[in-house]
């Protein structure tokens, strides 16, 4: 019990730029926290709602979803989508007893490898700050 | 058709022509003072008067505004007209002494002095109204006007005032027989703006210009400026150039055209700009016109330039001392981080010409000499032999004596440690190469990536050094990042290679990873169709969705959107997705 929590994310990276991205934060060095679990897609557009509650269920304590930034995306505008997809999903995601704030939709470009380090360094902190998912809410967690 | 003669020659005519306009096309001589192609005829000076014979009645007549007809006989020479245009001169002569091209007219008819009394011997003005018909007529500024009567008879603006209408085209200034008109111009800002750039309005734009075709500067021409002007209420000024091009390449109703083309592969080579030396203002460019950049100094020292090659200084002399930086904006975390590559080289060369040309003290200062392609570092050794002064560092401050406007460039050559201070004739800046500024759109327009500075992104920066992440969409040249020439060709011909090898092959390949839909479970919502950003998914047969494989980039945000789930993303499915999930989150418990 005395094992520190460390806490699990699993990250949606759109094929183009932020998986690039990643690939270049590693390239050059920069530290990125191990508890990122990296899932390639080819477009943020792809990331369903029902991937990111599968995450949940499945255990994960945070869900990370980066794509192209707006304008940039190879898809044209398949982060358009995303967009929209993620913030109304952050809105839905109190009813099933998640805090939204394990939800986190950022922008990474292929030439961002150092905000790639920081974006996943913050979220990562602010996961284990809010401790593993079962502590969120008054009620019991339900996971999704 | 009319027939005549014309001293003997038989001649024809169109209806409608005067009898100098077919003499002129004779080649027959008759001598004009008011007469110009680009306006209607006048008959003001009557120095064009010929003896005219009709019907076996002789008379004189004004050539420029008598109609040809049927059986004239025309004689351009006979005493009558000899002595009528010498007693013309000789009123002409009295009139303004002191003309050059009347004098020599006045000559050839035999009259050296004013055979009357001279009473404003510094006139030039002969009141033919030239200038006065292309203002109102191919101008459209209707700025010049005669007033007063008889003896007191002049021409200029209304209350010889400086007029409002007058756009100081120049137009009555060039077609002044007489040179009576000068133009003084109370804000030169027109011509203050390119001060070694083209002046003439339509011109080709450098020597080796391709196509070598002449373009109009709607900013200089006079049909463009008087349209601007007057907010389109004169749209027709001028246009002499549309008059007077025999092959009739000049259309100024010439409309914008969207045109639709259909092709299997673009190369975008759509250059650099220079940037901007203002930015930085630490180098004093625009305080001295002497401090140029190299673009500027290449038009100066260029043949076709304004001094025709030769290098001198704004005040017209040879210069002394002549600095060349390098590295300006270049390479500079203030503006663009990275090295523009030709600036060195070009500098070297540039150095080599003032040396040459003026035997000037030269110093070249520079931060690292970046001589990197195939006997570069040979000319940079050679241009070293040549007794121009390397000095490694950057210049800290430039100032401009507002007196005798001497360029004083202080500058540490890190290689002796020593701080100097040149004073110096003439500075030449090798400026940094820029993204144009619509790289912005066309990146949009051609769904290509950019480079943090600006550049559009190439597909693999070692491998694929001329794709993009569009398929069909190549590079070619800056548009793609800084280079020389010899860089330029070899990476537009391997552009031009990958659209033609699309060609050969007569087919494409496309990625395995598309999208494929379901029938039994699609609902025909029509979802994914508005969500494709590639419009590759349509209505098919009873109302399904049709995935067009050969459009589809596999993106799977259809698979994302479908409410039924029938959109199965190839290689990425939700049971791929899941099934990763699942084992990365079981594989960290």
């Amino acid at each position: 019990m005395s094992e520190p929590f460390e806490p699990k994310v699993v990250a949606f990276l759109c094929n183009w730029c932020s998986y690039a991205g990643a690939d270049n934060a590693g390239i050059a060095r920069m530290p990125s926290p191990p508890n990122i679990l990296p899932i390639r897609v080819m477009c943020s557009g792809r990331v369903s709602p029902e991937m990111v509650l599968r995450a949940f269920r499945s255990g994960a304590d945070g869900v990370l979803v980066l794509g192209c930034h707006i304008g940039d995306c190879h898809y044209i505008s398949g982060n358009h989508r995303t967009a929209k997809r993620i913030p109304l999903l952050r809105n839905l995601l109190g009813y099933v007893g998640i805090n939204p704030d394990r939800l986190r939709l950022d922008w990474v470009s292929s030439a961002e490898a150092p905000k790639f380090a920081k974006v996943t360094q913050e979220f990562v902190e602010t996961v284990r700050a809010l401790g593993p998912m079962a502590r969120d809410s008054a009620t019991e967690e339900t996971g999704g | 058709m009319i027939t005549f003669t014309i001293d003997g020659q038989t001649v024809q005519a169109e209806e409608g022509e005067t009898i100098l306009d077919v003499a002129r096309r004779e080649g027959i001589h008759i001598p004009t003072l008011c007469y110009h192609p680009a306006v209607e005829p006048y008959g003001a000076c009557r120095m064009c008067t010929v003896e005219v014979e009709r019907r076996g009645w002789t008379k004189l007549e004004a050539s420029c505004t008598m109609p040809a007809r049927d059986g004239l006989i025309v004689r351009t020479n006979t005493p009558d007209v000899y002595r009528f245009r010498q007693s013309l001169m000789g009123v002409f002569l009295s009139r303004c002494p002191n003309v050059p091209l009347i004098q020599e007219l006045a000559a050839e008819y035999g009259v050296t002095e004013p055979p009357y009394p001279t009473a404003t011997p510094e006139e030039k003005c002969i009141l033919c109204g030239l200038c006065v018909r292309v203002c109102h007529d191919v101008v459209g500024a209707k700025a010049l006007n005669f007033s007063s009567r008889g003896v007191d008879r002049l021409v200029g603006p209304p209350f010889l005032e400086s007029a409002h209408e007058c756009i100081a085209c120049g137009a009555c200034s060039i077609v002044c027989p007489t040179g009576a008109i000068e133009i003084a111009l109370e804000d030169e800002a027109i011509y203050k703006e390119k001060p070694i750039g083209p002046t003439s309005a339509i011109h080709v734009p450098s020597l080796q210009a391709v196509p070598r075709i002449p373009v109009i500067d709607t900013n200089a021409c006079i049909r463009f400026r008087q349209n601007d002007l007057t907010d389109g209420e004169i749209a027709d000024a001028c246009g002499v150039c549309q008059t007077m091009c025999e092959a009739g390449a000049i259309d100024f109703d010439q409309q914008d055209e969207l045109v639709q083309l259909k092709v299997g592969a673009i190369v975008v080579a759509t250059g650099f700009a220079m940037w901007d030396p203002k930015e930085l203002p630490d180098l004093g460019y625009g305080r001295s016109p002497n401090i140029m950049t190299g673009l500027e100094f290449e038009r100066l020292t260029g043949a076709a330039g304004p001094t025709a090659g030769q290098i001198l200084t704004a005040e017209g002399k040879v210069p002394k001392k002549v600095a060349i930086i390098h590295c300006v904006g270049s390479r500079d975390e203030r503006a663009h981080a990275y090295c523009s590559r030709f600036c060195c080289m070009y500098s070297l060369k540039q150095a080599h010409q003032v040396k040459d040309k003026t035997g000037a003290e030269v110093y070249s200062i520079y931060m690292d000499m970046r001589t990197f392609g195939k006997d570069y570092e040979e000319f940079y050794r050679r241009i070293r032999g040549e007794g121009i002064q390397f000095i490694q560092g950057r210049p800290s401050q430039v100032t401009v004596d507002p007196v005798t406007g001497k360029i004083f460039v202080e500058v540490e050559d890190i290689l002796l440690g020593q701080v100097m201070e040149l004073d110096i004739d003439m500075m030449v800046l090798a400026t940094a190469i820029e993204p144009p500024p619509d790289a912005a759109r066309i990146a949009s327009t051609f769904g290509l990536g950019r480079t943090p500075d600006g550049w559009f992104a190439e597909a693999h920066p070692k491998l694929k050094p001329v794709e993009t992440a569009s398929a069909g969409v190549f590079l070619a040249g800056c548009a793609q990042g800084p280079r020389d020439v010899p860089d330029t060709v070899a990476h537009a011909g391997a552009a031009a290679l990958e659209a033609v090898r699309l060609f050969n092959r007569g087919e494409v390949t496309i990625s395995p990873t598309v999208a494929i839909v379901d029938a039994v479970k699609c609902v025909g919502c029509g979802e994914c169709i508005m969500t494709c950003p590639y419009h590759a998914i349509d209505h098919g047969a009873e109302g399904k969705a049709v995935v067009n494989a050969v459009l589809c980039q596999g993106c799977g945000t259809c698979a994302a959107t479908c409410p039924a789930g029938a959109i199965t993303a190839l290689h990425f499915t939700d049971e791929e997705i899941v099934a990763q999930i699942d084992g990365l989150l079981d594989l960290v418990v």
